[in-house]
């Protein structure tokens, strides 16, 4: 039985067409999967379904459900219907809760204000709500406050106030994406049997092939506003008719071509016993502070042309271990070496600080919006003193990494997110350094700009015999570009071996749990990756 | 780009202001120093369109040079504000959490404990009442303003990727403050100093109103307001006018803060 029909969705924001004939069913009590690469629509299109379209939207067409058209009725019903009928949760569970209320009050909130129970029985059915998504009594009572839970935990409750009212619908926004893998695993899993024992059909929209080929039973592909292909999950999948969704298919399983590497190279960078501890907020005022141990007892070393991956959940301390290795903070205990020089965390020389350079995570984050992308590229020649041949430098990089020297004369605006990663690059490579620290560098990239980042760094590697560590909690990519593997948990180094073995065989119960939790498309649905990689190219 | 009302109004009421100041190195009706006995206080007329005071000057020749006091005041005083506050708040920020943060930030609030017209006054009273102290003390008291605007904007900046990349090519904390910091901040900075000024125009008259701002013969809007204070029943036009002057340059800035606000600032413009 259809619960939701969306026909002809078309929608202008101040003119500009964002939406074009989209259109799709979702069956009661199913699973629906909306994929799609940013900016393609999909969140727009459920926020249009929830009559929660930014201003200046215009949306015509139809979202039937219950013989009522979603986008032509008036604010008054959709508040009735909102949280009633259609629940949503969002993906960054930090902001989608109010800090100052207390958990058991916003769930009850969406209770008192659909008129359904007086307070006392709506902190009552929130208690039952929270402890049935997996927050119980004894460890979260509802006085509570968003603050003390961790993301996953948040999540849990923003889930608890979206099906408080039994929603026939609940709309999850990528509700994973800003969660570690083992916790996105969880959440799915908590999703999944909500969506059984309530009945509900679960919208999910999300830009990981592989969470949808696990849930979905029917998915929607959409491309720059339109649906280019629809269908239930498995054949989809198998037959991948529309070259884009064969191009997302190769980009999410892509491995880049990697370059032999000299064998048994002298290392470039040794870390011994590192140390980093944190001073915390007494707790008592007769009692000294416990200091917040970061990084306990670390210990790797990446040789020439290797490439070293670093993994690990939110809050283990691979950052904090990056910025030691960096030379941005001071280690309490431990020795760094870099080639053949013992140098002092936190107190690099400019000769040293020329051979490890980093690319961060965020493409919008890491440029000073006000320079020009030639000034932004050639900062590291601040190290050396600016060479006589710098334009001829910045130039050389900039082609390295694939884009032309005449954007040396744009501002960083002027580029996409992928663009801006390859600037990073450029600006990482210009003092030749031995060693390039990436920091969740593609994690915030769609799949096919991740893709074609990856085979640029690999390419790179090749040609100056880079060592790369490569900092991640996306273990599809460490996989994809490393030759070995140290994962991380709690500032320990827990398991540490070839990528390959690791992945195949994994010795720590931690890393069994880590792998075990990454969503995967299955192998036997991936037959045919040739015709794939075709569409990529 | 569409600009603000409030840009647009404020700027046409300050512009109005700066101008009148700008005319009267070159020409005003009267001379804004001639007394007339004969012709004091007279309403608003075609000779005198705002009327004269009492001792029979033109009131449009008072306010066109005392708009040049208020605004050089102002101007100087947010100057003074600026060049000290905000290096100390930059500083402040780059040694987040130091000794060093402390003592500027202690110091500041300090600074903000006492009530800025009782010590603008004190200062007056021991070095004597001019313009140039009413600057000085008027500027005392821009400077925290400043450092603690600098420092907010400053310290969400400094754990941006692009400070990090700067430090990982070596650049030390006072370059970075200059080359990436301040360039970034600088919209929260002119939003301030546009409130600022206005608040300085505020201070000035309210000194000079105490008589310890500019000194006769030099006009102020303050004490024009103070001399007709005995003669309001008998006068009224000698009280409007200079506190309508006033009261328009201190909204027409007000408004051309918000709506710098408005354009400069991100968030708020995302919004609208």
């Amino acid at each position: 039985m259809t619960l939701l029909s969306v026909r002809n969705l078309d929608l202008l924001i101040h003119g500009t067409p964002i939406l074009r004939d989209v259109g799709f069913d979702i069956r009661a009590g199913e699973v629906f999967g909306l994929v799609g690469e940013s900016g393609s629509g999909k969140s727009l299109s459920a926020l249009a379904c929830m009559g929660l379209l930014p201003r200046g939207s215009t949306a015509n067409g139809t979202a039937s459900m219950g013989g009522e058209n979603l986008l032509a009725l008036s604010e008054r019903r959709l508040c009735t219907l909102r949280g009633n009928e259609i629940g949503m949760i969002f993906q960054e569970p930090m902001t989608a809760l109010n800090p100052v209320k207390t958990i058991g009050d916003q769930v009850a909130e969406t209770l008192v204000i659909h008129g359904a129970a007086t307070r006392a029985e709506a902190l009552a059915t929130a208690r039952e709500k929270l402890d049935r998504v997996g927050l119980t009594a004894d460890r979260f009572p509802l006085t509570r406050y968003p603050h003390e839970l961790s993301g996953g935990q948040r999540q849990r409750v923003c889930i608890a106030m979206a099906i408080a009212m039994h929603p026939k619908i609940l709309i999850a926004d990528e509700p994973t994406t800003a969660l570690d893998v083992t916790t996105q695993a969880q959440i799915l899993d908590l999703l999944d049997d909500l969506r059984r024992e309530e009945g509900m059909a679960l919208w999910l929209i999300t830009h990981d092939l592989a969470v949808v080929a696990g849930m979905a039973d029917h998915v929607a592909v959409m491309k720059e506003g339109r649906v280019v292909e629809a269908g239930a999950t498995e054949p989809l999948f198998r037959t991948r008719a529309h070259n884009y969704t064969r191009a997302l298919f190769a980009a999410s399983n892509h491995v880049p071509v990697r370059h032999a590497r000299p064998a048994a190279a002298a290392p470039v960078l040794e870390v011994t016993d590192a140390e980093r501890a944190y001073r915390q907020p007494r707790s008592s005022l007769f009692r000294p502070a416990e200091p917040h141990v970061a990084v306990a007892g670390v210990t790797l070393r990446i040789a020439l042309g290797e490439s070293v991956g670093l993994v690990g959940e939110s809050g283990c301390g691979k950052s904090t271990l990056a910025r030691a290795i960096l030379g941005l903070e001071p280690l309490q205990a431990g020795a760094i070496r870099i080639g053949d020089r013992d140098v002092e965390a936190g107190r690099y020389p400019p000769e040293i600080r020329r051979r490890i350079q980093v690319v961060f995570q965020d493409p919008y984050g890491s440029f000073n919006p006000r320079h020009r992308v030639g000034r932004l590229v050639a900062e590291p020649f601040h190290l050396t003193g600016r060479p006589p041949d710098a334009e001829a430098r910045v130039d050389q990089a900039l082609i390295d990494v694939g884009l032309s020297p005449a954007d040396k004369s744009k501002y960083i605006h002027e580029f996409s997110g992928g663009q801006r990663q390859r600037i990073a690059i450029a600006r990482a490579l210009l003092t030749r350094p031995d060693i390039i620290v990436l920091d969740e560098a593609v994690s915030a990239l769609d799949v096919r700009v991740r893709a074609q980042i990856l085979d640029l760094l690999s390419a790179l590697q090749g040609e100056y015999g880079l060592s790369y560590l490569f900092i991640s909690h996306d273990l599809s990519v460490v996989r994809a570009i490393t030759d070995r593997v140290l994962v991380m948990k709690a500032g320990r180094i827990v398991e540490e071996g070839p990528t390959d073995r690791v992945f195949a065989a994994p010795e720590h119960a931690y890393t069994k749990s880590l792998i075990a939790a990454v969503p995967r498309i299955p192998d036997d649905w991936q037959e045919d990756m040739h015709g794939a990689r075709q569409a990529l190219d | 780009m569409r600009l603000p009302a409030s840009l647009l109004i404020g700027g046409v009421l300050f512009a109005l202001f700066a101008a009148a100041a700008l005319l009267s190195f070159l020409w005003t009706p009267y001379d804004h120093t001639a007394m007339a006995i004969s012709d004091r206080m007279l309403r608003p007329s075609a000779q005198h369109l705002l009327g004269t005071d009492h001792f029979g000057r033109d009131i449009l020749s008072m306010i066109m040079v005392g708009a040049r006091t208020s605004i050089a005041v102002a101007i100087l005083a947010v100057g003074i504000g600026m060049a000290a506050g905000v290096p100390l708040g930059l500083l402040a920020a780059a040694n987040r959490g130091s000794l060093l943060d402390e003592i500027i930030m202690r110091g500041n609030d300090l600074v903000f404990a006492f009530p800025s017209l009782v010590i603008a006054i004190l200062i007056t009273a021991v070095f004597g009442p001019s313009a140039t102290n009413a600057i000085i003390a008027i500027g005392i008291f821009n400077i925290p303003v400043f450092a603690r605007v600098a420092r907010g904007g400053a310290l969400p900046l400094w754990t941006l990727d692009y400070v990090m990349a700067a430090r990982v090519a070596g650049k030390g904390k006072i370059r970075i403050s200059l080359e990436h910091i301040l360039t970034n901040i600088a919209n929260l900075l002119i939003v301030q100093g546009t409130i600022q000024f206005s608040l300085g125009i505020l201070a000035e008259a309210a000194l000079s109103y105490v008589g310890l701002g500019a000194q006769p013969p030099t006009p102020s809007w303050g004490r024009m307001l103070a001399d007709s204070q005995t003669m309001i029943s008998l006068a009224p036009h000698m009280a409007i006018f200079p506190g309508l002057a006033i009261v328009f340059t201190v909204l027409g800035l007000n408004l051309v803060g918000d709506g710098l606000r408005d354009i400069l600032d991100p968030r708020v413009r995302r919004e609208r």
